[in-house]
């Protein structure tokens, strides 16, 4: 699993992003339907992501990331290696 | 005392943060501009609204250029809060992303159709209707790419697209000329914001951009906006019908530099 600080830094991207509480950002939460994030929200989410963690997310890839722990998980794969 | 002290005018195209038009905004802003800005749509008003609260903008409205009632209703609104305009840019584009991808040979009649009217013929629906309440002196702008000169993968309808826009411009500094009226179009290098992510490959696109252009690195809407300020402004007097490159010098070049 991607590490605390990782898990950190993100979940306040995402509070920053979708103007919700970090207390509702937990990994089981979808973007779309729990923290009602629109299909701009969701571009504007990656692109943030992309540049906090210096990663670059494909579109394929990008439209597989739906929840807070696909994002988790796609940059524990990603995103250690260039930290 | 700025450069825009005084003047006033209307900016369509902001979406949020990241946006070429924000960076006008700021730009025109920053030096004593009043702002009248617009958006489309519920998901982009809770974007614009705030960003253009801060900037005390005394207009914020919504407007579809491809209704030419939503036109009128705008200036009819500019013409009650500002009475005159000073400066229009437009900053407005779209095309299915179907088809900002692959083959430009697969183009639709109507994705064909759609493109041409909400990137190019909205330019000449705006001025159109803006026309009598721009002062003499005006400045319109546009925002071009270099798709509409040269083959860029993927663009393809938005480069035919950009290209009447293009030609819009100069037809319209000729119509408008006589007044002291400026049209130009910035022809921006790649900048990562919410339309470009519409485009297939845009990244790869991006990267070469900073390897091939001779200053070796990306532009920013900062940069967009200066420029922007220098054509509103009184010191581009004499500029009109043109395209004005904000891209670091890459359409100049031919071959990339083997150096490095």
């Amino acid at each position: 699993m991607a590490s605390p600080e990782v898990e950190e830094r993100l979940k306040k991207i995402i509070a920053e992003q979708l103007g919700v509480d970090e207390s509702k950002i937990v990994p089981s939460a979808s973007f779309a339907k729990d923290l009602n994030a629109d299909s701009l929200d969701l571009v504007e989410l990656i692109m943030s992501i992309e540049e906090e963690f210096g990663v670059e997310i494909s579109d394929a890839e990008a439209e597989k990331i739906l929840s807070v722990e696909d994002a988790l998980m796609y940059l524990d794969a990603h995103a250690t290696a260039s930290e | 005392m700025g450069l825009m002290d005084g003047k006033r005018g209307l900016i369509l195209g902001v979406a949020n943060e990241r946006s070429i038009a924000w960076g006008i905004a700021q730009a025109l802003h920053r030096e004593g501009a009043e702002l009248g800005i617009t958006y489309v749509g519920e998901t982009l008003e809770k974007r614009v609204r705030p960003l253009a609260e801060s900037l005390g903008a005394p207009l914020i409205e919504s407007c579809d250029v491809n209704r030419d009632e939503d036109i009128e209703a705008l200036m009819a609104k500019a013409a009650e809060v500002f009475g005159k305009l000073d400066f229009l840019i437009h900053a407005i584009a779209f095309a299915n992303k179907e088809e900002l991808s692959g083959p430009y040979l697969n183009t639709t009649r109507a994705g064909f159709l759609l493109a041409m009217e909400v990137s190019a013929y909205s330019l000449t629906a705006l001025v159109k209707a803006a026309d009598p309440l721009l002062n003499p002196g005006a400045s319109i702008i546009t925002l071009s790419y270099h798709g509409a000169q040269k083959v860029m993968s993927n663009y393809n309808v938005m480069g035919v697209a950009k290209a009447a826009l293009e030609a819009s411009v100069r037809y319209l500094a000729a119509d408008l000329g006589p007044r002291g009226i400026k049209v130009n179009a910035i022809s921006a290098g790649p900048i990562r914001t919410l339309a470009a992510s519409g485009i297939t490959g845009f990244r790869q696109l991006h990267k070469a951009f900073a390897e091939v252009s001779p200053m070796r690195r990306h532009i920013t809407i900062e940069e967009v906006g200066n420029t922007a300020l220098w054509l509103c402004s009184d010191l581009s007097s004499a500029v009109t019908g043109d395209i004005i490159y904000v891209d670091g010098g890459f359409h100049v070049m031919g071959a990339p530099s083997q150096e490095d």
